[in-house]
């Protein structure tokens, strides 16, 4: 391995950019594969664009067969986020839970009586608009959004920012009614039926969930679904 | 077993990696590219060393970390890469303390300058 190449997957990772480091075993020869938008890999064989977009979903290294012999793409994933609209009762519960899932968790409220130090003590708080928010803490594959205010001055910038990214989960919370609202003002933003299948709304699995904890078991166990099995999570959303 | 990658012990090993190179030490990197069974490290692990055969990380439980180490000397002095295959019968795990059999497949590279 050539040193720059080790130097730039260093700074890579201290800027939380996923990346493929991609070797040829036959050789050694190595590049870096870099995600670019939502599509793939630039300036690169298709296939082997698809693998390494596929490894950083499934957070999954494996070797694939090219003309060059087998490539082995190791992945370099920054760690798992989940970004939380509204400092809400709900929030209180889900934050030390998504916490132990391994999660860092980043909570957002403008509402700073709601998104208090206090009341969320060791937790990253952002007092700022959701739009402004997501736009610094840069949501990635890596990253999960859930929405919990039913305040579509709160909700409905987060879920745009979020739409317009990479998470790999996004609920928000409300009845089938209030989704229905949201994705009819959402439609009037210029999103479609195929972002709307992003959403999980009403947020979290059926689990007739009643108390704050239970709903954040239902909402942690839908987001596991959608980071561990994304084909079947997908179409769940859908329907 | 837990088989995720264990991503920010693998920033320690590169770092360190990184380190080293900088102090002016020949490093080798170790990454395990293949296990079959139930192996003790999952693939995406990886090992540095230096060249006195000081290492950081871990490619396996601890069984093969000294065959590793000193093929990891020779790809510093040679600098070709090389793949490595360990694979370990039930009966010979046990022996060695291991629980579990399984194979496992270690790439071996020098870190260049």
């Amino acid at each position: 391995m050539k040193r720059e190449i080790l130097e730039q997957l260093q700074a890579d990772r201290a800027e939380q950019r996923p990346v493929v480091l991609a070797t040829f075993l036959k050789t050694g020869e190595q590049r870096l594969l870099y995600l670019v938008g939502k599509k793939g890999l630039k300036d690169i064989d298709p296939r082997i664009g698809e693998a390494a977009r596929a490894a950083l979903i499934e957070d999954k290294p494996r070797t694939i067969e090219t003309e060059k012999g087998p490539l082995f793409l190791n992945v370099f994933n920054p760690p798992l986020r989940l970004i939380l609209v509204g400092a809400v009762h709900i929030a209180q519960a889900l934050v030390p839970m998504a916490q132990l899932a391994g999660y860092e968790v980043i909570v957002i409220d403008p509402r700073s009586a709601f998104g208090s130090i206090e009341r969320f003590p060791g937790v990253q708080l952002s007092n700022d608009w959701p739009d402004e928010a997501m736009e610094k803490l840069r949501p990635d594959l890596r990253t999960a959004l859930v929405t919990l205010t039913h305040d579509p001055k709160i909700d409905d910038p987060a879920l745009i920012a979020g739409l317009k990214s990479d998470v790999f989960y996004i609920g928000a919370l409300g009845s089938k009614k209030t989704h229905a609202a949201r994705i009819e003002r959402l439609t009037d933003a210029g999103f479609e039926v195929d972002d709307f299948a992003r959403i999980h709304g009403p947020v979290g699995l059926s689990i007739g969930a009643k108390s704050p904890a239970e709903i954040s078991i239902s909402i942690l166990a839908q987001m596991t679904a959608a980071l561990r099995q994304p084909a079947a999570s997908a179409s769940s959303a859908a329907a | 077993m837990n088989s995720e990658p264990m991503t920010d012990v693998s920033a320690d090993i590169l770092a360190t990696a990184l380190d080293w190179k900088q102090a002016g030490k020949g490093v080798a990197l170790a990454t395990v590219v293949t296990t079959w069974g139930s192996a003790p490290r999952p693939v995406g692990s990886q090992l540095a060393v230096d060249d006195e055969g000081k290492f950081i990380g871990s490619v396996s439980g601890g069984c093969i970390e000294g065959a590793v180490v000193t093929e990891a000397l020779d790809a510093i002095a040679d600098g070709k890469p090389r793949m490595l295959d360990f694979g370990v019968s039930d009966a010979q795990a046990w022996e060695v303390g291991l629980a579990c059999g399984g194979k496992i497949q270690v790439y071996v590279e020098r870190l260049d300058s």
